[in-house]
């Protein structure tokens, strides 16, 4: 141990690789390349892992949503063809008879199906925006971020049928002058006065909602287009252990029995289920960390042969300086611990260089994407755990290698190595 | 300070064996200046890599300084060599990319003597080879005169209880090889025991004491009186 901290030690070394500068750094480029290869890779991967991270971090991602369609076998005198409808009651039972289920949100639009989005006045400006009936538990399942100062639907508006909105962005700069605070005025929606309560903060991701989409109480909703207790759909969340696939099954076999429909029907209900994209997505990215775990492993293995062989040229040039060492008494283990230092230096060196390289091009990376929404990619990082084994692999793989080259030196007697040509 | 009895040496090639040192004995005491000769083939040069170390006997016995030297594993000898024995080489063998004093200073290194110390070591005995003011320069820039001297202190700088040249002027002109052997002769003169393979006969006329090999045997075992290199360097 003393050898390693031993400054002479480190100048016979510094010596020896000084000595050949070209060739040491054509050596550790290898090594270099190897390690930028990965620290980029992965970073990248992480990155991409992080970026769909934040693109589904406002929807519960154990979540599916199922609405009503029209039969396709006829059932118990049911002709083909019965359109369904889903309706508050089914959102009762599904509650009751599955515990798996954490929210249920029935929700009812206007100006997404084809059906003409209802006109909205202020003053002298106007619009059509899509317009949401909804419960406020929807934000559970689809998180609404709201602007400060405003808040999102609340149980009493949907109890006292409250004629309260929650806009869009889009809705805001369209009926508001630019420095207005809409919070707290009027807006005319289908020739009905709705106060607004806040302003949801629009992100790009899963949903039909863009910026410019209103949210009211899904029970004035109801009353203003006179629906009684029809549903177009249900926004459900498991809770985060639910096989949310098993649990759609279920759910449409339950919906099925209560509204007579034939149990092989496919067609009477659709669902869309968000697990199962996210665990295509999460299976994606985790299929990318392994791709960059093995490519960067192996071209560090690459590189670190490389070292190993170059040692191993050194090794036979250096044979009369060798002898020389051994003849003025150098032991065996001081010639070969001499040799692997050389090699695990060389490693470690091109390692960080490789690591520093790595985080700058992840850093460009990441700057050149910061502000785009579209694209799935924030924050590349690589784990500090990943970088130290990536560092500590090195080191063994330094040692391992340069024990040939090493081997060999201690292989060559001192009389051979000076015996005159 | 040497004693060599009934010393035998054959190398295998393919098939056959060489017979290289066919009994040899010898007794060599401190102080002494002694010159091995013989042309090439004679076995001088497999004679010095025994007594140095860096050859094993296959038959006989060979005590340094009372110490019976067999049987050594790779470090032992390497220790042996570096506390008993300096050597200086035809072709020099500095280690091209360290300096002069660095050089000196190697052996010193591997006797794990502290870095402040070897380094006044260094420049001493780098003094008393003429050489102080090239400490700082790489054997390239030495002249190959200088290249020997420096290697002769480096192989000094060890404090070894004998002294092997091999063939020490061999790559020197004459002039040269004189201020080579007029060092030789000043440090034998402080009372170390040196060995000088040569076939140059006005190199070893230099030494205390001529041991003649041919075909792997002594012929020949004198004392001669010393001719002072001192009188050829101005």
């Amino acid at each position: 141990m003393k050898f390693i901290f031993d400054r002479d030690t480190w100048q016979e070394i510094y010596g020896s690789i000084r000595k050949n500068k070209l060739r040491t750094v054509v050596t550790v480029i290898g090594v270099v390349w190897g390690v930028f290869v990965y620290i980029a890779l992965s970073g990248a991967a992480k990155g991409m892992d992080n970026g769909f991270e934040k693109e589904f971090r406002d929807i519960a991602n154990n979540s599916m949503f199922v609405w009503a369609q029209r039969t396709s076998i006829p059932y118990e005198g049911f002709k083909i063809g019965r359109a369904m409808q889903l309706r508050l009651g089914d959102a009762e039972e599904l509650q009751r008879k599955h515990s798996e289920i954490q929210f249920i949100a029935p929700r009812n639009v206007r100006g997404v199906f084809g059906d003409p989005s209802p006109p909205v006045v202020r003053g002298l400006k106007s619009g059509n925006y899509m317009m949401f009936g909804d419960f406020p538990v929807i934000d559970r399942i689809a998180r609404k971020k709201i602007f400060e100062g405003g808040r999102f639907l609340n149980d009493d508006d949907v109890r006292y049928e409250r004629k309260v909105v929650v806009i869009g962005p889009r809705v805001q700069k369209e009926l508001f002058e630019k420095d207005e605070d809409p919070i707290g005025k009027f807006v005319q929606i289908n020739n009905i006065y709705f106060q607004v309560v806040g302003i949801y903060k629009y992100e790009q991701g899963g949903g039909f909602e863009d910026d410019g989409a209103m949210f009211i109480p899904f029970s004035t909703f109801q009353t203003m287009y006179n629906l009684g207790d029809k549903v177009a759909w249900f926004a459900i969340a498991g809770y985060d252990d639910v096989d949310i696939i098993q649990l759609e099954k279920d759910i449409k076999t339950t919906l099925k029995r209560s509204h007579k429909v034939h149990p092989d029907d496919e067609r009477a209900f659709g669902s869309f289920n968000l697990g199962e994209q996210f665990a295509k997505i999460i299976g994606f990215s985790k299929g990318i960390n392994l791709l960059s775990l093995v490519v960067g492993i192996g071209t560090i293995l690459a590189g670190v042969i490389a070292i190993g062989n170059i040692l191993l040229i050194s090794v036979k040039e250096r044979t009369k300086e060798l002898g020389v060492r051994r003849a003025l008494g150098a032991t065996p283990a001081e010639v070969r611990g001499q040799i692997l230092l050389e090699s695990v230096l060389l490693t470690i060196v091109a390692g960080l260089i490789g690591i520093i390289l790595g985080a700058l091009v992840l850093a460009i990376i990441n700057n050149l994407t910061a502000n785009n929404d579209g694209f799935p990619y924030t924050n590349p990082t690589v784990p500090i755990p990943f970088v130290v084994g990536a560092l500590f692999i090195m080191v063994i793989l330094g040692t391992l290698i340069g024990l040939i080259p090493a081997q060999r030196a201690v292989s060559i007697r001192p009389i051979d190595a000076l015996r005159e040509e | 300070m040497i004693e060599i009895k009934d010393l035998h040496k054959s190398y295998k090639m393919g098939s056959n064996s060489l017979h290289v040192l066919k009994g040899i004995n010898l007794n060599v005491e401190e102080g002494e200046l002694v010159a091995i000769m013989g042309s090439s083939g004679s076995g001088k040069s497999t004679l010095l890599n025994i007594i140095g170390m860096l050859d094993v006997l296959d038959e006989g016995s060979y005590t340094l300084d009372g110490v019976p030297i067999k049987n050594l594993n790779e470090k032992k000898a390497a220790q042996y060599r570096n506390k008993f024995l300096g050597f200086v080489f035809q072709s020099f063998n500095l280690i091209n990319y360290k300096t002069a004093a660095e050089n000196v200073s190697l052996p010193l290194y591997y006797q794990g003597v502290k870095r402040k110390v070897r380094q006044e070591k260094a420049l001493q005995y780098l003094e008393s080879v003429g050489l102080r003011e090239w400490a700082t320069h790489l054997p390239s820039e030495l002249s190959g005169g200088q290249k020997q001297r420096v290697a002769i202190a480096r192989a000094m700088a060890s404090e070894p209880k004998v002294l092997l040249a091999d063939e020490p002027t061999g790559a020197l002109d004459t002039k040269t090889s004189y201020e080579v052997m007029d060092l030789i002769q000043k440090i034998n003169d402080e009372g170390n025991t040196i060995l000088v393979v040569t076939h140059e006969p006005d190199i070893a006329d230099m030494c205390k004491r001529i041991v003649h090999l041919k075909d792997g045997v002594i012929v020949e075992d004198k004392k001669v009186d010393q001719v002072r290199a001192q009188q050829y360097v101005q």
